[in-house]
């Protein structure tokens, strides 16, 4: 298999499996805990070389799952006292977690076999090199194994339990009241971010991790009014945006993992901008049409009750419209066939005209 | 009455309690009093955020069949009231009995409708969907809602006349909309007895008249009834029972019986200034 397409497939599943977590993160407004979970599993992953001297990637994740509830916890711990705002509590201990990772590596590089900058920006270059061996046989790539269960058991959760997580995550005390124990599920979800954070992690660091976790699922938030369809579009946008940073990496010769996380942001500017419904474009031409309507609807009025006609220049000083607006809203009336412009410059209303004033709310 | 100087800062007049401790022990009324537990039996329960009680040493036992109100101006723990009665927030003393058994065994015959401002109506998914949300607790763990489940939804749906909105996306409907899904919603729970907090909060005339007229088909049904209410002037319309609370209970029974001048004054201290003219300030001062 050819490097290119080892680190496509890599990518993109570092998109699908952190999609898949991340719309949940996205839908309970926690991107905060995103980003801090990704960043405190460090102090996982070096707890765990540390103290066992192991490199096994089950441990590591086990260890970094652990910090990841620890996180969690904490933030909630602290929360929970009302003394400080939730994104506060979120800020005092990730920083503190990350840290005592970073100075363990820093202190214990020969121990602990990592350097900070990989932890950061990851190296997904490599992972074409790094191959599994199984009870002494070449089982493939190292992340295939890894991404691809992490994917697998992310589905399968969601997948499994998709109406309790979809009522615990709209509804807490509802689904608290069903007996859905919508703690449990937060906790799980948490264990998985933080699971699916570090299998990630390894070949593309904790940057772009953020970035997966959170920006498809952002994007496909605006595309969508279906929970499913946006969980499907946001892996979609992640695994494809993945595979786009490869190429966009190799033509201006960059870094990989930041080019994937350059599509998945332009990706969601341009959901942001041109989403059907909820684009920022969508928004404005909707404004712009209740507005014209608006304005219609005050004209007829105005000339029903001005049935000998009324010029221009009085209908603008009335509303308040400038020249310009004046213009176009009579003249669209005009196309219409609802108001008519006489020879004398006096506007008076159609038959059709009649009938529509007639409909307007209010008269 | 001499106490209603007194009362300020919801200091509650001993008589008062005495009065309230008889009633909620044994409740007065219909002769045809229902055999069987009471449909929600408080005891002396107090709820705490942060070591700052927010109930304290409430005492009461609901009618069944009947409309309740619970009043009282804001923060003075309506909701946490509810929550506490649906096993939402920790209790630091006392208990709370459904139909005779803890919450967390009657699940199934309790309805709930949360304050409309506590979720995310931006949420992605439909009305008929959140409705179909009431059929869950009897699904029960891993099985999907199917048709049937749906089925019941619409129905539920079509009862508080939003048939039309089914597929509507839950943001785009009006704040009273909202509301009645939400009570949709209740209704596909098919349950005995419905908790609902602040039902009439910011909904339409129409709106509002459909929900009182679906309380009293619930009611003829022999459901009951427990109902956070912000609006004094109709609490008397709308309701059979009243609980007047203030972190404490101040009163509780038939409305015609508590629902007076001095409660009033004992439940919002000097705040109720602007009931003056409203039809509770001549009912009460009728009562006085
Ligand atoms: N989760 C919470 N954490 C801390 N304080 C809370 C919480 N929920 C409610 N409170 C406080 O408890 C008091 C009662 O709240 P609540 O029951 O919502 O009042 P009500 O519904 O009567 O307006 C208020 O002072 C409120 O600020
Ligand atoms: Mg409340």
């Amino acid at each position: 298999m050819s490097i290119a397409l080892v680190i496509m497939i890599t990518g993109a599943l570092v998109g699908a499996s952190c999609a898949i977590v991340g719309t949940f993160l996205v839908l309970r407004r926690m991107s905060m805990m995103g980003d801090a979970i990704s960043h405190s599993v460090l102090l996982g992953i070096v707890a765990v070389f540390f103290f066992t001297g192991s490199r096994s990637p089950i441990l590591a994740v086990l260890g970094a799952g652990a910090v990841g509830l620890l996180t969690v916890s904490l933030v909630e711990l602290i929360y929970r006292t009302g003394r400080v705002k939730e994104d506060a509590a979120i800020g005092l201990v990730f920083p503190a977690l990350f840290s005592i990772g970073v100075i363990l590596v820093s202190r214990f590089p020969s121990a602990v076999h990592i350097d900070v900058d990989h932890v950061l920006y990851g190296e997904i270059t490599f992972v074409a090199f790094d191959r599994l061996t199984l009870f002494g046989v070449d089982a493939g790539y190292r992340s295939f194994w890894l991404l691809g269960a992490m994917t697998i058991v992310n589905a399968l959760f969601v997948l499994l339990f998709f109406k309790e997580l979809k009522l615990a995550t709209f509804d807490r005390g509802f689904a608290a009241a069903l007996g859905f124990a919508p703690t449990v599920i937060h906790y799980a979800l948490m264990a998985l971010v933080s699971a699916t954070t570090v299998v990630a992690f390894d070949s593309v660091g904790a940057i772009l991790v953020v970035a997966m976790l959170i920006v498809p699922a952002a994007a496909a938030y605006l595309l969508t009014d279906r929970l499913l369809v946006m969980l499907g579009l946001a892996v979609a946008i992640g695994s494809g945006s993945a595979i786009g940073g490869y190429w966009l990496a190799r033509w201006i010769d960059g870094s990989i993992a930041a080019a994937m996380a350059v599509v998945a942001g332009v990706v969601f500017v341009a959901c942001f901008l041109f989403a059907p419904r909820h684009g920022l474009v969508a928004r404005y031409v909707q404004l712009f049409t209740v507005r014209r309507a608006f304005a219609r609807s005050l004209l007829l009025s105005h000339l029903r009750l001005h049935p000998g006609g009324v010029s221009m220049e009085t209908i603008g000083e009335r509303f308040l419209w400038s020249r310009r607006m004046t213009s176009n809203v009579v003249t669209a009336a005009v196309q219409d066939g609802l108001v008519t412009d006489s020879p004398a410059r006096r506007l008076t209303l159609t038959k059709l005209g009649s009938v529509q004033a007639q409909q307007v709310p209010g008269h | 009455m001499s106490t209603v100087q007194t009362s300020d800062l919801g200091v509650i007049p001993a008589t008062l309690v005495e009065s309230q401790r008889r009633r909620s022990a044994a409740p007065t009324g219909d002769e045809t009093v229902a055999t069987g537990p009471p449909p929600v039996e408080i005891r002396d329960l107090t709820v705490a955020y942060h070591e700052r009680p927010v109930l304290w040493d409430v005492d009461l036992t609901v009618r069944p069949g009947k409309l309740t109100a619970i009043v009282g101006p804001n923060g003075a723990g309506k909701s946490t009231l509810i929550k506490a009665a649906l096993g939402l927030v920790p209790v630091a003393a006392g208990w709370v009995k459904i139909f005779g058994e803890p919450f967390a065994e009657q699940r199934r015959l309790v309805a709930y409708i949360p304050q409309r401002g506590s979720v995310d109506w931006d949420f992605p998914t439909d009305a008929l969907d959140v409705v179909t949300m009431g059929r869950y607790g009897t699904l029960g763990w891993f099985r999907r809602p199917g048709k049937r489940e749906r089925q019941i939804a619409m129905d539920k749906l079509r009862q508080v006349g939003m048939a039309d909105f089914a597929r509507r996306q839950i943001s785009e409907l009006s704040g009273g909309q909202q509301q009645r899904v939400f009570l949709a919603r209740a209704l596909a729970q098919e349950a005995d007895l419905y908790f609902m907090d602040e039902p009439f909060a910011g909904v339409d005339a129409t709106t509002e008249r459909a929900i009182v007229e679906l309380l009293q088909e619930l009611r003829s049904q022999g459901k009951t009834v427990v109902a956070v209410h912000h609006d004094l002037n109709t609490v008397d319309d709308y309701f059979d029972d009243v609980a007047l609370l203030n972190v404490r209970l101040v009163a509780y029974g038939p409305v015609d019986d508590v629902f007076t001048h001095a409660n009033l004054h004992a439940t919002y201290g000097g705040r109720i200034g602007f009931l003056s003219g409203g039809p509770a300030e001549t009912s009460a001062a009728v009562a006085d």
